[in-house]
């Protein structure tokens, strides 16, 4: 099973379906505002409530990075719709960050389209209000920035665990290196935006807002909807071992020490939450 | 917000059937060390030859396959484990900021934790006398009075160890391992970002131009070419080989 596949199921009517009963569960919990509605949608609700996606394992070397590019292209719209938005406070920490990060994300697109040649796929629409949950890009919506960032955070710390989760699809092959190179200048992002978000909260000094994940916590001001994101990051289990019991540290630094993998199904739900068609 | 230390000595990792032999070495490693630093005799090609006993007064060599990778990674750990024990038991870390007091122990934390699950990984893969012995350091060329010597050289320990994982992913058989590897290394990546954002005081330093080329893709390094740098920077008493490293 492989991206494309994955994106035709995207057109399919059960999902457009799924998407504006979405918005119908947006709708009707109008009354509470954007911040309960942001509340309601949690990322992957598209396919946790759905078979859409059940068939996209992205088991192989292709499907991989197929995966990783519709990631990617994610991720480098999202930046160069913030750095256009206004919303980042000009000349400071944050633009320089979003700068830096942007440049990144647009040059794994370039570089993985490249790697793919014909098997590549092209972006998908995006949604980034996730069906009109957040509204990160609107000047005049004071929750933008926090939106911003919480996205971002969440989009980073999906990046890292997907990548992760497809190292081993590419065992064998000359894409493996480049792939853990990528991966590892995502969780470098990650941990940036997560001090930053820190930052800009006033919470620096707070063990969930430093740049690693603490169990599975999402840290202070995430939106529950980013929750799957971090759901898993709790394991204090390696190669058999309960490193708890074995070095007596506390379930949260052995937690931190250790970034789990995500599936690709899973990494494709979170996406799909952003994806229109 | 005070967290227990442990004392590494106290660190029980099971299995531990090998103590023994472990301090074998040690004791061995001690009388051949005299100021040689870390050695690297070249590599071969062969990663299908099992690391042979050592000789009385022969230097440990990492060994061959997957394990000789594991070992490779526990020297690395063992590295950063006793390099963030010195931060935290020196003056700049006791009077540092909040922030940065916190970050500095949860870095010992982890790196401690990495170290004790590669003592357990590779004694539960490996016979006992292929598991690297606990290693000497001398850290006499840092400051841990002051932040800057602190600051630097935990930017290069975490740089390097970012570019280690990365350049060693490819040599591993076992997917275990890698996914293993790959939970580490973001982690290590993490830290190098955090390191680098409260130390060089650049807003792009988390991911600078200076380790992020114009693909986007971060440092990937061979094990010799990280194991020179290791060598070069004097921080490592005991000496051993890596002659069977896959490549």
């Amino acid at each position: 099973m492989n991206i494309i596949k994955f994106l035709d199921e995207f057109t399919s009517e059960d999902l457009i379906k799924k998407s504006s009963s979405r918005r119908e569960m947006l709708g009707s919990l109008g009354n509470l505002g954007k911040k309960a509605a942001m509340v309601a949608v949690p990322f992957g609700l598209a396919s946790t409530s759905g078979k859409a996606f059940a068939q996209s394992g992205g088991n192989d070397a292709i499907g991989a990075l197929q995966l990783a590019l519709i990631l990617e292209y994610l991720e480098a719209e999202f930046y160069i719709k913030a750095l256009d938005s206004g919303v980042l406070p000009s000349g400071g920490r944050a633009e320089a960050v979003y700068n830096q990060i942007s440049k990144h994300e647009s040059a794994h697109v370039e570089f993985l389209k490249a790697g793919l040649g014909d098997n590549s796929v092209d972006s998908p629409e995006f949604d980034f209000t996730a069906g009109g949950a957040f509204d990160p890009f609107n000047p005049n919506n004071d929750m933008a920035y926090a939106q911003l960032l919480a996205l971002a955070q969440a989009f980073e710390d999906t990046g890292v665990r997907a990548y992760k989760g497809q190292a081993t699809n590419l065992m064998g092959t000359e894409f493996l290196t480049p792939a853990l190179q990528i991966h590892s200048v995502e969780a470098r992002h990650a941990s940036e935006i997560r001090r930053l978000r820190a930052d800009v909260l006033g919470d620096n000094t707070n063990e969930n807002a430093l740049g690693w994940i603490t169990l599975n916590n999402r840290g202070p001001g995430m939106p529950e909807a980013t929750q799957a994101v971090y759901d898993g990051e709790e394991n204090v289990v390696q190669g058999g071992v309960n490193l708890v019991d074995a070095t007596g540290f506390s379930a949260e630094a052995v937690s931190q020490s250790y970034d789990e993998p995500i599936s690709g199904e899973v990494a494709q739900q979170i996406a799909g939450l952003f994806i229109v068609s | 917000m005070e967290k227990p230390r442990i004392k590494v000595d106290a660190v029980s990792v099971k299995p531990v059937n090998n103590s023994k032999s472990r301090r074998r070495f040690l004791k061995m490693g001690g009388l051949a060390m005299a100021g040689s630093g870390l050695l690297l005799y070249g590599c071969s090609n062969d990663d299908d030859v099992n690391n042979p006993e050592p000789m009385p007064g022969e230097v440990f060599d990492l060994g061959s396959g997957d394990v000789g990778i594991l070992n490779y990674a526990y020297a690395l750990e063992q590295l950063e484990a006793a390099f963030y024990t010195n931060v935290l038991d020196g003056s700049y870390w006791a009077g540092a900021t909040a922030e940065e007091k916190l970050i500095l122990e949860d870095l010992y934390d982890h790196e401690v934790i990495h170290r004790e699950f590669f003592k357990a990984a590779i004694n539960a893969n490996a016979e006992a006398n292929q598991v690297l012995p606990e290693l000497e350091f001398d850290f006499s060329g840092v400051n841990f009075a002051d932040r800057d010597s602190v600051l630097a050289t935990a930017r290069v320990l975490e740089d390097t160890g970012v570019a280690a994982y990365n350049g060693a992913g490819r040599l591993l058989q076992t997917p275990d391992f890698l996914v293993i590897a790959g939970k580490i290394v973001s982690v290590e990546a993490r830290h190098a970002a955090t390191i680098r954002s409260i130390y060089l005081e650049n807003d792009t330093a988390f991911a600078g131009d200076d380790i992020i080329d114009s693909n986007g893709l971060d440092l990937a390094k061979d094990p010799q070419t990280i194991l020179s740098e290791v060598g070069a920077t004097g921080f490592v008493v005991t000496p051993f080989t890596a002659n069977n490293l896959p490549q």
